[in-house]
């Protein structure tokens, strides 16, 4: 994993509560077997008016011009921004690798579903959560002055509007370790095998039926 | 000593390690399918990691396969790769797998509680989010994503906080026709699709206690669409029950002294709860979803809602984004929608009993002119086999469905069974999300026997008011 210490970028605003993670990556794209190659499947029914299967053709498919990702001053967003509940619905995982495949680092919305929130520290993709005043007044700020930046200090936990003013956010102390230095969890974890072990031992010796 | 939540002592009897409030938490079972274990597969041989505990593990692909005769094979060329992938990566690591043609296949939430890999005190995962189905046994169950799969496979512990607790009491008796299924939907009514979320919710009271294992399974396998990580039920003489003489489950001397431990898997009387919710199982009606998320749920004599009513803008826009989607007028009665497809199946509502409460509505009747395509899909070949042995299929086929093997299917359309444009189903799946079942597909979440009546009349009705 690529560490995460600041990122500036512009934002996409998606201005829709409760994306749910059919939406973001749709289930025929689900039979792939690599992590990559998402990206140009992200909010598939959204950004094309045709149906999307895995395989086609992207130059010959007619794109949605009224969904944000399609216009062009968002052609290179990096940091999305959305309404409650961000990434509801099934646990997979291919949604934040579609959002991490698309380019985006890092999303901002007043609240999101739990698996998803833990999938994006998994995939060095930051996951923001924000009063919704502050939200709104980022999606107000982004109708009048297109393109909007945004930069995000991961390292002093904050998020810098064009103003220069800091907006503090809380992030777990254990997963900002993981995403500044790039650290996958399985490595960390097997840093600690003898302690699994020995308490393997102690516990099918209590519940030998497990055995 | 401190008394405990069932989640707590759950949580706490599989505590590796802790820093600073993430622990490794130690998993004793780890269901495995075709779709979210490719990657994780990957990663392990990309680094050169084993599995850590291939017994641990038991695989079976259920998103992809196909429903109908199996001999062809599978015919869309991508779903027959991950099929393949799996029977490959389990052979690989040695891994325990019920491949497409063993008469054992079928969903993953179906068959790790029907061969008695779920036992109450586990920690099981699956990489899934209706692993929560499991709590049913008493057992903290929860779903996982790819990158977990994969660390699970490689350390056999998952990185955990604590979640915060819920218990939902639901009292006194259920009336005559009232199922799991609309306990659930009427939870998430209440509640709504994130009041569970950052809880692992307990579900108790007389209403729960009465419900077969296939109940509480229904139930806990909801809980994921109130927001909860994990649903669970404490252990009782039902589960136990439920659990002898399954081919995996503990024999003998091992299961008297499980039986003792297991005995103890129910939240200590004056534990303390961050929420604590009561419905009355008395109040409780058939349920019929209108909109596209679960939340979206009314009783089968109310009708779909007026956005006028509604202050909140967000909210009312979400009501007439869902109105229009599922083609639906405000103030419509929900007793006069007419539906075209009917899909009796998934993880929710598959199981031998929902099957049999299906059947009894249908036994003698006949799906209705309007209805384009009825669908059972039992939940594995071992349901399967046994509603054949009781002729329920006999009932179904007559009936005018069509007798299905086991599978995801139409419960999210991977496989070629799915709604087509504007199509209206009624369905005893877990979510109407858009597209779900097809794009541009309309899906309304009951029960099943809610779901056989529509079959039989062509549009929802009253259950209580069927013989
Ligand atoms: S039946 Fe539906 S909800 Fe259940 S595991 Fe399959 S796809 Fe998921």
């Amino acid at each position: 994993m690529k560490p995460f210490i600041t990122h500036t970028g512009i934002v996409a605003p998606l201005d829709r509560a409760n994306v749910d993670t059919d939406a973001i990556i749709p289930k025929q794209f689900l039979k792939l077997i690599k992590k990559t190659g998402f990206g140009p499947h992200l909010f598939d029914e959204w950004r094309y008016l045709d149906h999307g299967e895995p395989g086609m053709d992207l130059t010959r498919r007619k794109k949605n011009p009224d969904f944000v990702l399609n216009l062009p001053q968002y052609e290179k967003a990096s940091i999305l921004i959305a309404r409650e509940n961000f990434g509801c619905g099934s646990s997979r995982e291919h949604a934040p690798w579609a959002i991490e495949d698309y380019g985006f680092k890092v999303i901002l919305a007043p609240s999101f579903a739990d698996i998803f929130f833990s999938n994006c520290f998994k995939n060095g993709l930051l996951p923001i959560v924000m009063p919704s005043q502050i939200i709104d007044d980022i999606f107000a700020a982004i109708k009048l002055n297109t393109p909007y930046t945004l930069t995000i200090d991961l390292e002093n936990q904050h998020v810098i509007l064009p103003s220069q003013e800091k907006i503090n956010f809380e992030v777990d102390a254990f997963r900002k370790h993981c995403l500044i230095n790039g650290l996958d969890d399985i490595g960390l974890t097997m840093q600690h095998s003898e302690c699994i072990k020995q308490f393997e031992k102690n516990y099918y010796e209590i519940n030998s039926w497990l055995l | 000593m401190q008394p405990k939540t069932l989640y707590e002592k759950l949580f706490d009897s599989h505590v590796v390690r802790e820093e600073a409030g993430t622990y490794l938490i130690y998993i004793d079972r780890h269901l495995v399918h075709e779709v979210t274990s490719p990657q994780a597969f990957d990663g392990l041989k990309m680094n050169h990691r084993p599995v850590w505990r291939s017994k641990s593990i038991l695989a079976v692909p259920d998103h992809n396969v196909p429903t109908t005769d199996r001999s062809f094979g599978i015919s869309d060329p991508i779903s027959k790769i991950q099929v393949e992938t799996l029977d490959d990566n389990c052979k690989h690591f040695g891994i325990t797998q019920f491949a497409m043609n063993d008469i054992r296949q079928g969903i993953v939430h179906v068959i790790g509680p029907e061969q008695g890999s779920t036992l109450p005190g586990m920690t099981i995962v699956c990489g899934d989010s209706h692993t929560s189905t499991h709590g049913a046994f008493g057992a903290l169950a929860i779903g996982i994503g790819t990158s977990e799969v994969e660390h699970v496979l490689a350390t056999q512990c998952l990185i955990l906080k604590k979640f915060k607790t819920m218990k939902v009491s639901v009292d006194g008796k259920l009336n005559k026709g009232i199922t799991a299924k609309d306990i659930a939907l009427t939870l998430i009514g209440r509640i709504g699709t994130a009041g569970g979320t950052g809880y692992a919710i307990e579900l108790s009271g007389e209403s729960i206690r009465s419900l077969s294992m296939e109940g509480r399974m229904t139930l806990c396998n909801m809980a994921i669409e109130a927001g909860a990580r994990a649903g669970m039920i404490a252990a009782d003489d039902v589960t136990i029950s439920y659990i002898e003489n399954k081919p995996f489950s503990p024999k003998g001397e091992e299961l008297e002294k499980a039986k003792v431990y297991w005995k103890t898997l129910h939240s200590d009387q004056d534990a303390r709860f961050d929420k604590t919710i009561v419905l009355n199982g008395h109040d409780i009606l058939p349920q019929v979803t209108w909109g596209t998320s679960p939340e979206m749920v009314v009783n089968i004599d109310g009708m779909t809602p007026d956005p006028k009513k509604e202050n909140d803008p967000s909210k009312r826009k979400s009501i007439e984004d869902a109105l229009s989607y599922m083609g639906l007028e405000s103030n419509f009665p929900i007793n006069k929608i007419n539906v075209d497809k009917i899909f009796i199946g998934s993880c929710t509502n598959s199981r031998i009993e929902d099957l049999r409460e299906a059947a009894h509505v249908l036994k003698g009747k006949k799906i209705a002119k309007n209805i384009k395509l009825a669908l059972v899909v039992p939940g594995s070949g071992l349901v399967k086999l046994q509603a054949e042995n009781e002729g329920l299929d006999k009932i179904f086929i007559e009936a005018g469905f069509e007798w299905r093997s086991p599978g995801c299917s139409m419960c999210l359309a991977m496989n070629a069974d799915r709604l087509s444009p504007g199509e209206r189903c009624a369905s005893t799946s877990n979510r109407n999300f858009e597209g779900r079942q097809g794009q541009g597909g309309r899906t309304h979440l009951v029960s099943p026997s809610m779901a056989a009546a529509a079959s039989v009349y062509g549009h929802f009705v009253d259950i209580r008011t069927l013989n």
